[in-house]
């Protein structure tokens, strides 16, 4: 009688660390996704805080192409506008952010005065690196909540994760098209 | 799993160390321990300075070189690390790399200044990649406790040869008295010398084993997240090719590089006793892989290779599946980069010896060196005195 008290009181407590030790693993990887995305937070505000810089240096130089520089100055403020955003609808307005820069940079070519610039060279490099930035966090950032979405929906941490409250993370997907444009930054 | 091999091979010896000289192996076994736990601390506290004083190594900030600067950054992100790793460079013009420090948040990575001068911003990305996947795996700690390992073996086997020798004497008196010898005492005595002269050898063959394996998946770690394995291919190549050897390395900080710094030209492949694996077989791997995944590179592998070899255990496999590879960042013609980029490297270097750099309304650059006390410098190429 007594053995068999024992047992079930051990299996029990086998059960009870198992249960603790799936929840930890939850939410050691949900707050994984947290500060993965608040990295690509701080990434994509870096960016939109140089953007004016480089507006104000490219100015000068580039007196015929108010459009495309307007155009970037809307998409910035679009862009910051939409930062308390999901996920989907922040990827969305980036995007168009990304597509409006390459344009810009494109057109920087066409000025040699421009391109020899320091000024310009250093604010370059720091476009090209936020804009790698961006993207390294969006890739372990969409790792991250794809680890995390595998845990919460593989048996046996599915059944803890329902209990518990864990819901699966959206990913920060970026649109093909924009994908595509990407700034285009050469090093010179 | 090599490591425990390594472990159990030291109490091995440390055993037949106590039973041979002291009539029971708890005494050697304690004597080993002792020993690893002494020499594991100092490698632990002291490790990563060491190895920076040694190579001479300088630290860098943000605005000292922004293109490595930002790199590094990229690369701490990829890999998800939680801190900023400390930045050095080596004035040394072979190409080279190295990652140091106990654990991830206080890490440390170097670079040469011929790599900074010689690789594009893709392939100094790969590289920096393997650096950061060192200091992600842990590799730095775990290469440091193996050498340890295998220093305590070597140490322990050397000793037991010395005492074999010299007290051999002692040692049969004492075995008579108490009585027991025979065929049992032979084998212990045979075993006991084979081990003094196999373990160190084998310790060290299991230490390279170890090496090269993380070599592998620091490479593989590269890839994923650069999501470019040619950036560290073509940085490969080019280190493969330079001729300029460290100045500063030695054999113990051997396996902190990204290639050996030892290395011969057109050493043999798969060399049993080298810390890396053969340059051209990692280029060859990573430049047949379909994918930036793990799977992907083991894939790869198993297909250069030839061999079923489990490299990468397939828990890490699994869990990423395929992913798609990048396009290469657009360069500038290969040739104005390098002077540019050599112009930055020495740069960075003059500054970092605390030079003051003057341009001269003549276009020329004056170094002016710290001990220069005088508030007024001639310009040797026009002639003209300026204001330091």
């Amino acid at each position: 009688m007594t053995i068999a008290v024992w047992i079930v009181i051990g299996i029990v407590v086998i059960l009870l660390f198992v249960f603790i030790g799936i929840y930890n693993g939850l939410v050691r990887l949900r707050n994984q996704v947290k500060n993965a995305w608040a990295q690509i937070d701080v990434q994509l505000k870096r960016r939109h805080d140089l953007i004016p810089n480089l507006v104000e240096t490219v100015k000068g130089y580039m007196k015929h192409e108010r459009g495309t520089l307007e155009a970037v100055t809307k998409a910035r403020n679009l862009a910051q506008q939409a930062a308390s955003a999901g996920a989907g609808e922040r990827a969305k307005v980036e995007g168009e952010l990304s597509s409006a820069l390459t344009r810009l940079l494109a057109v920087a070519e066409r000025y040699p005065d421009l391109k020899a610039s320091q000024n310009f060279l250093a604010l370059q490099e720091e476009l090209a690196s936020t804009e790698n930035k961006i993207s390294f966090s969006r890739q372990f950032y969409n790792d991250s909540v794809l680890k995390y979405n595998n845990q919460t929906q593989m048996f046996p941490s599915n059944i803890i994760a329902g209990m518990t409250g864990f819901k699966p993370g959206e990913f920060f997907g970026v649109t093909v098209a924009a994908e595509k444009e990407a700034p285009k930054v050469s090093f010179t | 799993m090599l490591v425990v091999w390594m472990g159990v091979l030291l109490l091995l010896l440390g055993y037949f160390f106590g039973i041979y000289f002291f009539d029971n192996g708890t005494g050697g076994l304690i004597i080993a321990l002792i020993l690893w736990a002494i020499m594991n601390l100092v490698a632990y506290f002291q490790g990563d300075r060491i190895l920076l004083a040694v190579t001479g190594a300088r630290k860098i900030g943000p605005d000292d070189h922004p293109r490595l600067y930002n790199v590094v950054e990229e690369m701490k992100i990829a890999s998800g690390l939680g801190k900023m790793p400390g930045i050095y460079i080596m004035d040394d013009p072979a190409l080279n790399a190295f990652a140091t420090g106990r654990d991830p948040n206080k890490a440390t990575v170097a670079v040469t200044a011929g790599l900074l001068s010689k690789l594009n911003r893709d392939e100094l990305q790969g590289v920096i990649g393997h650096e950061m996947a060192h200091i992600k795996n842990r590799d730095v700690l775990l290469m440091a406790m193996c050498s340890v390992l295998l220093g305590t073996i070597v140490i322990l086997a050397w000793y037991a040869s010395r005492f074999l020798l010299f007290g051999g004497m002692s040692r049969t008196r004492r075995s008579s008295s108490s009585g027991r010898g025979g065929s049992g005492q032979v084998i212990i005595i045979i075993v006991a010398i084979a081990l003094m002269i196999l373990a160190p050898i084998m310790a060290q063959l299991i230490y390279f084993a170890i090496s090269r394996r993380r070599e592998y998946l620091a490479d593989a770690s590269s890839a994923l997240y650069t999501r470019y394995p040619e950036g560290l291919a073509s940085a490969l190549e080019k280190l493969a090719a330079s001729t300029d050897q460290m100045k500063t390395a030695n054999k113990a900080t051997a396996p902190m590089f990204i290639v050996n710094p030892f290395r011969k030209q057109g050493m043999a492949a798969s060399d049993l006793a080298s810390t890396h694996p053969p340059i051209s077989e990692r280029i060859h791997i990573l430049r047949s892989m379909a994918g930036a995944s793990f799977s992907d590179y083991s894939l790869a592998y198993r297909q250069v290779r030839n061999t079923s070899k489990v490299l990468i255990p397939a828990a890490a496999v699994t869990a990423a599946g395929t992913v798609a590879l990048r396009a290469a960042q657009p360069e500038a013609p290969e040739k104005v980069e390098e002077v540019q980029r050599a112009r930055e490297t020495s740069n960075l270097l003059w500054n970092l010896s605390d030079y003051k750099t003057i341009t001269c309304a003549c276009g020329t650059k004056l170094r002016v060196p710290p001990s220069f006390r005088e508030s007024k410098i001639r310009c040797p190429h026009c002639g003209m005195i300026n204001p330091v």
